[in-house]
Formats: structure tokens, sequence, C-alpha cells
């Protein structure tokens, strides 16, 4: 582990001498803070703690008030709930996306790599396909197909990301597969499962790892724009995107003065846009010194 | 390989990728059951009592393959079925609307290049100057914006706050006009007709109407852009011909646009495919923010409200589209590189 400690060490020296990652990832520990904190923040007042709180259906948008600090969408939904809790459901949406996604990339990236020939090709073209669409087209198309939800959008969102996994771990199995110490591991009688699992896997992984983690910034934007579409999270669950799906209406129905109801669409908006940012500076910092060719000059 | 054999070569590779493409999109169908795959061609409730004929005539009930080649040739002749949210045929409905969000994306992306391209130099030139940390910064930014979002803002800043840039395509008196006698439609394209027409208010005005749309589309795309240009020109300007120009004497001016960045932007080129997959993707929200009639909007409305036939007949044409730009960004690739046009 010699050499990959002293890599991990410079690459954390380079992320801290650079501004804009410490940025990122100040933004990150935000929004884990926000999301662990979610119950204490913003207790739940009854049943489901996703469906945010409205008192009475009262249809035009309150200003921020002591009562309810980033004021109250249409139908007097509580904002500050929705976007508290709205970061919950961003990490989860994120997490178990990159998760799955990449555990399908896992298995069938290091099939397609390790062994080759027809497996291979046969799953090269099956990818071709789905990189064919616009990611957000065939999620569209899938979560109209199999009915607008949460769930749904979640499934899509992993047809349409694992792809680039299986591509991303083959193409680090086929480098790792032709080094030295894994034709000593097969020549000493190792089985393929122990080749694969003890002296493939671990060579190949972490920059996996990496931009697997780093994708969790791009899932949650998609989503969002998913339920901004209306074919996310129903109304009055907190999602972020999901918050603004209608809050375009009140640009217009406040005659005169369009920034009348400005907490409506500019508070949530806001949440996603810094809760990216802060996955995006980090990942723009580590490409560049992950990057062979740009690294060390 | 010449540049001939290249292109054939390329050519064929697009078709086992179209074929899986259709599979993929038949697969989707086949979740539903006949009755329900039967309303892809219903134009009326009323029919609803000829559904037992429908599914004898397009053979919902026969075995999968069968279908398969029954859909498929329905596809081949242009009939993707009936849209219940268009109240028109899909491909009539998309062949009608694509000429709006053809003028969208075919001003957004040139744009996108430009600025991006001279933005990517810009940051190489002077790294880790005050110029490259913030060309990076708003890239990012611009990267990490919902576009939706973006578009909502902006609307509220421009249009309902200072009365400029209004969403659409047209105001309603200049539309009636436009689909007046007195206008012939050469392209679909506002801006372009205006100007064959003689009429150059229109164009002045379909203008004025696409900067906000220009705008969202352009700066959450640039980032792409930008960042491979400048590490693409990073490793240009360490190469060794960039030291023997600069050895033989040439300005800071002839080395960054005659040697580097020529070097440079083939990166650029292979990535414009993605650009087009990214502007799809872009129009889908840029036009339902800005109410623009065009397929993004169609392929929208179509997904809430279930408008199955519609959809895929959207995604379809999408990858259809997607396919043709990387095929072109191909052999431009071909072309621009002479490894390949001469090898």
């Amino acid at each position: 582990m010699g050499p990959a400690v002293k890599e991990l060490k410079f690459i954390l020296s380079r992320v801290e001498q650079s501004p804009l990652s410490v940025a990122g990832i100040a933004i990150i520990v935000f929004y884990i803070a926000l999301a662990l904190l979610a119950p204490v923040l913003a207790p739940p007042p009854y049943g489901d703690p996703y469906m945010i709180p409205h008192e009475r259906w009262f249809p035009t948008p309150q200003p921020p008030s002591s009562k309810h600090p980033f004021g109250t969408a249409e139908g007097q939904l509580d904002i500050y709930y929705g976007v508290v809790w709205g970061t919950r459901t961003a990490f989860r949406i994120g997490i178990w996306v990159v998760a799955v996604s990449l555990a399908i990339g896992l298995i069938t990236g290091t099939i397609s790599g390790y062994y080759g020939g027809v497996i291979d090709e046969v799953m090269m073209r099956f990818t071709d396909i789905i990189f064919a669409f616009p990611a957000l087209i065939l999620c569209m198309a899938v979560v109209a197909a199999l009915g607008p939800g949460l769930d749904n959008v979640l499934l899509a969102l992993v047809l349409v990301g694992w792809p680039f996994y299986t591509r991303l771990i083959r193409g680090e199995i086929l480098r790792v597969k032709q080094e030295d110490y894994v034709e000593a591991a097969k020549a000493v009688g190792c089985s393929d499962l122990r080749v694969l699992v003890r002296h493939i896997l671990p060579n190949s992984i972490y920059p996996v790892l990496i931009v697997a983690t780093l994708d969790i910034g791009a899932v949650v934007l998609t989503a969002a724009a998913l339920s901004f579409l209306g074919l996310g999270a129903p109304t009055g669950y907190a999602d972020w995107g999901q918050m603004i799906n209608y809050s375009q209406n009140w640009i217009w129905s406040a005659a005169g003065n369009p920034w009348q109801y400005w907490y409506v669409f500019i508070i949530p908006g806001l949440f996603i846009f810094t809760f990216v940012l802060g996955w995006n500076l980090l990942g723009d910092a580590l490409r560049d010194v992950l990057d062979p060719t740009l690294r060390r000059r | 390989m010449g540049l001939r054999a290249f292109i054939i070569r390329r050519l064929l590779l697009t078709i086992p990728t179209l074929i899986g493409v259709s599979l993929l999109i038949f697969a989707v169908t086949q979740m539903f059951a006949p009755e329900q795959r039967a309303t892809l061609y219903i134009k009326d409730i009323k029919q609803i009592k000829d559904i037992d004929a429908l599914i004898e005539k397009y053979g919902l009930n026969a075995p999968v393959y069968t279908q398969y080649f029954i859909w498929f040739g329905q596809v081949l002749s242009g009939n993707l079925g009936y849209s219940q949210t268009a109240k028109m045929p899909v491909a009539e409905a998309i062949l009608t609307k694509f000429p709006a969000t053809a003028e969208l994306v075919l001003l957004s992306i040139p744009i996108t290049i430009l600025v991006g391209i001279y933005l990517g130099v810009q940051s190489a030139v002077h790294r880790d100057k005050i110029i490259d940390h913030i060309t990076r910064t708003l890239s990012i930014i611009g990267w990490s914006l919902p576009t939706f979002w973006l578009g909502i803002v902006l609307l509220a800043i421009f249009f309902a706050g200072m009365g400029i840039f209004p969403p659409e395509r047209l105001s309603s008196t200049t539309e009636d006009f436009v689909h007046s006698a007195a206008f012939i439609k050469y392209t679909g394209l506002n801006t372009i007709d205006g100007l064959l027409n003689g009429q150059l208010w229109v164009t002045w005005e379909a203008l004025q109407h696409l900067v906000l749309p220009t705008i969202t589309l352009v700066t959450i795309q640039i980032a792409l852009i930008v960042r491979v240009m400048r590490s693409s020109m990073l490793e240009a300007l360490n190469k060794g011909y960039i030291t023997a120009a600069r050895a033989k004497g040439l300005t800071q001016k002839e080395v960054i646009n005659k040697h580097a960045r020529r070097n440079a932007l083939i990166p650029v080129i292979t990535l414009s495919g993605l650009l087009a997959a990214g502007m799809l993707n872009g129009v889908i929200i840029t036009e339902t923010v800005f109410n623009i009639n065009g397929v993004g909007r169609f392929g929208a409305t179509a997904a809430i409200g279930i408008d199955i036939p519609a959809v895929l007949g959207f995604a379809l044409f999408s990858c259809i589209l997607f396919v043709s730009a990387n095929l072109m960004v191909d052999l431009l690739y071909a072309y621009t590189d002479p490894r390949i046009r001469l090898g």
C-alpha cells in the first residue's frame, strides 16, 4: 500500500492548495450536516417526515416570517421545512442511484473486461444503445412508461447510468489485467475469482470510486429536472425540483412586481444549485490532480 | 485506411446501433398490454370499440418477433402512432415542431463552441492567473445551474422585470402574420424566413425572443467546451514544437494561434457530439420554461400526459438526431486529422 498512500497524500496536498476545491468540500460538509440534523432543524409534526406540513389550504404564498423563515409556497407548504428535508431526498437520490449503477457496472464491467470475447462484444454493443440516447430523454421515456413518481425516476436514472460505469471499470480491468502481478497470481494457481477480487479490483477500483462519488451532483441535477417537469416526487413532497415545479406561475401572478414571490422559486433553486456546485468544484479540482498529463507541472 | 473507407465503415457501424435503439424502444412498448398498445394507433376515443380490429390489424397478439417486424415496418413507413396530447400523428407533430427547436439549437451550438474555445484558450494561456480563475469558476457555476431555474430567473429579471426579451417564439400578432398567406415559410425558421421574405422586423422580433433561451442553453453547456479546450491547450503548450516555435522567434500570438490552438482543437471536435446530446436534453427544459412550441416541449408534455406513442416517437427522433450528430462529428474529425484522411 506504500505507493497508494503516497498517491493519496499527494492528491490531498493538491486539493488543499486549491481554494475552489476547499469551497466544494465545505459545501458538501454543510449539506451532510443539514441532512443529518434535519429532524432537529425541522421537526416533523406528524406522519411521513418527507411530506411538507401545511396548515391551511390557502393559495397565495406568504413571505418569510418568524414562523416560516423562508416563507410558504402555494397551499401554505413551508419552504424551510421543504428545503431541509429536501437535502435528505437529494442525498438519497444521489447515493442510491450511484451505488446501484456502480454495483451493476462493477459486475458487468468486470465480466466484460476479464473474460472478453463474445460476452464483451455483446455488453459493449448494449452500452452503445444506451449511449445513443440523450440521457434526460431516455429517463423521460422510461418514467412515462413506468408512471410518474420518485421511485421510477430512480430506476430510470440507474438504467441510464450503469453503462457508464461498465465502460469505466472494463477499461481499468483491461489495463490492470496485463500487469505482471496478475500473471504471477494466475501462475501460482489462484482461481479466477481470487485473481479478480484480490489482485485486479483493488488496483482498478479507486479512480472509478472517485468518479462515482462526483457523479452524485449530476444525478441530483437530472432528478431535479424530471421533478420540475412533474415526473418525479408528488406535490407536497420534500424534493427541491418538485418545489420549483409550479412556482414559475408566481412570477406572472404578481402584476408589475415579478419579485413579490421571489422566495417561492429562488430558495429551492439556490439549494439545488449550491449542492451540485459543491460536487462539481471538488470534481474539477480532482480531475486536474488525477490527470497524469497535467498534474506534476 | 483512406477517408472513403473510413466513411463507409463509420456509416455501416451506425446501423446496428439504430437497430438496437429500435429494439429498446420496442421493448418499452412491450411493457403494456395489447389493448394499451393498440391505443398507439387510436385517433379518436370512439375507435375504442374497434380495438380488437386494431389489435388484429397491427398483429399485437402475434409472437414478439413478428410484432417487432410489424412495428418496425410501421416506423419505417413514417407511422409513429397518434399523439393524444398534440391531437395529430406523432410524425407530423415532430415535423411541424422541429423548426422551432432547430432555430434555437442552431443558434446556441456555434455560440457555445466559439465562446467556449475562446475562453478555454484564454484560461490555458493565463494558467493560474486571475482570468483562469474567473473563467473556470464561471463555467463551473454555469454547469451546476439547473436549466429550468436559470430560465425562470432570467425570465423574472428581463421579461417580467424589465419588459425585454419575451418568451415564446413571436408575439401573437406576429405569429398570425407569419401563418398568413402574405408570409412564405421557406424553412420554418422565423429568423431566416423573415430575411427571405424581406420582412426584417420579423427576424428582429424572432431574435429578441431567442435571446433568453439561447443564453440559458449556452451558459449551461459551455463548461464542457471550456474545460476540454483548456486542458487540451495546456497539453499542447507543453509540446516540443511549441518550444521550437518560440525558439525560432515567433511572437506569443503566432505561437498560440497557429501552433498550439490548431492542435488543441481536435479533442473539442470529438466533444461536439456530446454537446449535441446536452442541447437535446436542454431544449426539453428550455422550451418548457420559455413556452416555445418545439419538439422538446412536445416531448415533455407527452411524458407528463402519459402519451406513450409521442414519448417514444420523440425518443426515437432524438436518438436519430444524436447518432447523426456523432456521425458528422466523426467525419469532420477524420477530415481534420490527416492521420485518418491520408493514412
